[in-house]
């Protein structure tokens, strides 16, 4: 096992026409710049136009647990792939 | 058989180089997918991967045209034995670890982009149209790669070491992109592509600043000792990629999957 | 489903506190990061989150087999994606874990130490290309059948992780069952290959709810805390009803001699799955145990000197920088 782990980042990414960063995930990156780029390998996988923002986890400070709402939100829209071509026939039911 | 065009079968092979460099190259980066040293690396490998699978198919469909014999880009990929491979043997080469997959990348992605971006330009607006959507990939590709070879060149004495045994191995094949021969020249003289020598010259900027950064030292050995890839005559390890690739449709000739 | 043989672990925690926070799920409250939580439930969502990213890498294994013979460029791109997709799952699971105050360095040693386990239908070999549409149709199914209802669990991370993998998944089963549809309506050898695909997936995607829930373990309790949210037999069941037609649809047998419909639950009667095998490949005798974690374990060591090397080099660039500031 490596002894020196890498360090954890919190990923916040803005689409091309988005108006706010929003928060997508985690990731570990032995440096901010390498955050940024498996950043864009995995949360874009690699799409144009997108801004990335990347803070190590140990930066973010929370609000106590008894103030109520969420900090961060689901992630809205995919960034992944998705091949829509399948015709799945309508007689197979739902997939 | 009707004999082609000359400048037809010459542009065809032309495009197969391109897209079997593609192909190769891909479907070897696809070969760590699941066994990567760590899940973020796993995750761009992949990306490397299906980008270059996505340029082959754009090459392939290309060159399928101006061959005009209705084969598909599957055809040229699945029914073609070594000896019609067009692809630098330096994309053959076996994975080997990290240090030997990225030196590889890094030192054929130094050379894709710079042809990419000249082919942006061509006098064909095929050509240059594919060039257009691929070289955005390579361009990232390439800027990713050099900065691995970088960090690995210079991080512990270990990466050190690896990254010098690959670029010392990789070295005496890298020649092969740069040497030219009559297909190329014709290509040049059309317009449809640029001096291979005029890709050196970028290729060497970049190769010297990238190995410099990363403390590796450049090999004092010929980079042109092993080609003929591109003429079809590859080195022992493209056959066993194509009777892995090419296995299934080759069994079973005529099924769709 | 990854929380095969989990017992809930016990807490000792304060009585008052533990209704509390009984009360806030009961609720449909989401429990998130730094809130108070009993032992027992963090311990138990460490194990059950552990071992469902765990099986996602896991899983990356007897598909990615496939790549490099996937038998077109679009199904070999398809397949790519889909594979890679299992990596980024895997990630999201593992963030989500790491919350609960666990690394995920020290998740993947218990992984490879055998502490951890991770889903059993992954320890089945992949054969031929007829087992690639199988194993998106049957086991990225099941799958689904369970992740769709843990979107409403109750830790706030493992639910959102959920959501967006649930969005990723369908694309998986859908490439899984145009292949198994290309093969059935292909050549009679093809044909053949898919139903021998479904033949051998059919019994352990089955077994991936877990065992029948006489038998199963401790579920109450994960129940009460929405870790768990169906039961084993209900899932099984609803796999079952969904998946019966799409096999005949195929023109494809299931291989079980009593699936009967009954009119009275509106559901398939069906065989239950052996249960020995079941717990001879959790204990290690599936056929392809060794070659599994034998390949994790492989990736990991093999990968020590490359994320070292990276760490060197980012903690060398940050003493440069810090010189280079101090000048």
């Amino acid at each position: 096992m490596s002894k020196k782990e890498w360090p954890l980042w919190e990923v916040f990414i803005r689409g091309q026409h988005g108006l706010n960063h929003r928060h997508v995930g985690s990731l570990h990156a032995p440096d901010a710049e390498m955050a940024i780029n498996h950043a864009r390998d995995v949360y874009t996988r690699r799409k144009e136009g997108v801004s990335i923002w990347v803070v190590p986890s140990a930066q973010i400070t929370a609000s106590a647990p008894s103030e109520k709402g969420a900090l961060f939100d689901p992630a809205e829209s995919k960034v992944y792939r998705h091949p829509t071509f399948y015709d799945i026939p309508d007689e197979v039911g739902h997939m | 058989m009707v004999a082609l065009d000359l400048d037809r079968q010459t542009l065809f092979d032309w495009l197969l180089r391109l897209g079997d460099n593609a192909l190769i190259l891909g479907h070897r980066t696809s070969e760590w997918c699941g066994h990567g040293p760590v899940l973020e690396e796993d995750i761009a490998l992949a990306n490397t991967a299906l980008d270059l699978i996505g340029h082959c198919q754009m090459w392939y469909t290309l060159a399928a045209e101006i061959e005009g014999k209705a084969r598909t880009a599957d055809n040229l990929a699945y029914l073609r034995d070594a000896i019609q491979f067009k692809n630098v043997k330096l994309v053959e080469l076996p994975n080997g670890d990290m240090g030997q997959t990225i030196m590889r990348e890094f030192l054929f992605d130094a050379f894709h982009f710079e042809l990419l971006t000249a082919l942006t330009g061509s006098t064909d607006p095929k050509v240059a149209e594919i060039a257009a959507k691929a070289v955005k990939e390579v361009a990232y590709q390439l800027d990713r790669s050099s900065d691995l070879v970088v960090r690995l060149g210079d991080g512990t004495e270990e990466s050190h070491r690896r990254m010098q045994a690959a670029l010392d191995y990789l070295w005496p094949y890298v020649g092969e992109m740069f040497v030219a021969d009559a297909t190329d020249d014709a290509l040049a003289e059309a317009g449809i592509a640029p001096r291979l020598a005029e890709i050196q010259t970028k290729w060497e900027a970049i190769v010297t600043d990238t190995l410099e950064e990363a403390t590796l030292t450049r090999p004092d050995r010929r980079p042109d000792v092993h080609t003929g890839g591109k003429q079809g005559r590859h080195t022992e390890h493209l056959g066993y990629i194509l009777a892995e690739m090419q296995f299934l449709q080759r069994a079973y000739p005529g099924a769709e999957w | 489903m990854y929380a095969q043989m989990i017992t809930s672990e016990k807490s000792s925690d304060d009585p008052e506190l533990l209704a509390a926070f009984q009360a806030r799920i009961d609720r449909g409250e989401r429990i998130e990061p730094k809130e108070w939580m009993p032992e027992g439930y963090r311990k138990t969502l460490i194990r059950q989150i552990g071992q469902h990213a765990h099986s996602e890498i896991v899983g990356q294994l007897p598909e990615g087999n496939w790549i490099t013979r996937a038998p077109t460029l679009e199904r070999k791109q398809i397949l790519l994606a889909k594979v890679q997709d299992e990596a980024g799952h895997g990630l999201y699971l593992y963030s989500a874990c790491e919350t609960l105050g666990i690394s995920r360095d020290e998740l993947f040693d218990r992984l490879h130490s055998g502490a951890m386990k991770y889903s059993s239908i992954f320890n089945y070999p992949t054969l031929t290309w007829a087992d690639m549409g199988a194993v998106g149709w049957l086991v990225d199914g099941a799958a689904i059948m369970n992740q769709v209802p843990l979107q409403r669990t109750s830790y706030g991370p493992y639910a959102r992780a959920m959501v967006r993998i649930c969005k990723e998944e369908s694309f998986h089963q859908r490439q899984g069952y145009t292949i198994m549809m290309k093969m059935a309506q292909g050549t009679p050898e093809q044909k053949a290959m898919a139903q021998d695909a479904l033949n051998r997936f059919w019994y352990p995607s089955l077994m991936m709810f877990g065992p029948s829930d006489k038998d199963s373990v401790h579920s109450a309790q994960n129940m009460a805390w929405k870790i768990k949210i169906n039961t084993n037999d209900e899932l099984r069941q609803r796999f079952v009803n969904e998946t019966v037609p799409q096999a005949r649809y195929l023109g494809l047998e299931v291989p079980d001699e009593n699936l009967t419909w009954n009119e009275d639950k509106q559901g398939w009667d069906f065989s239950e799955p052996d249960w020995s095998e079941f717990f001879a490949v959790l204990k290690g005798d599936g056929p392809c145990n060794e070659e599994r974690l034998g390949a994790r374990r492989k990736a990991w060591d093999d990968g020590e000197w490359f994320r070292d090397g990276l760490t060197a080099y980012a903690e060398k660039q940050a003493a440069r920088r810090k010189a280079h500031a101090a000048e």
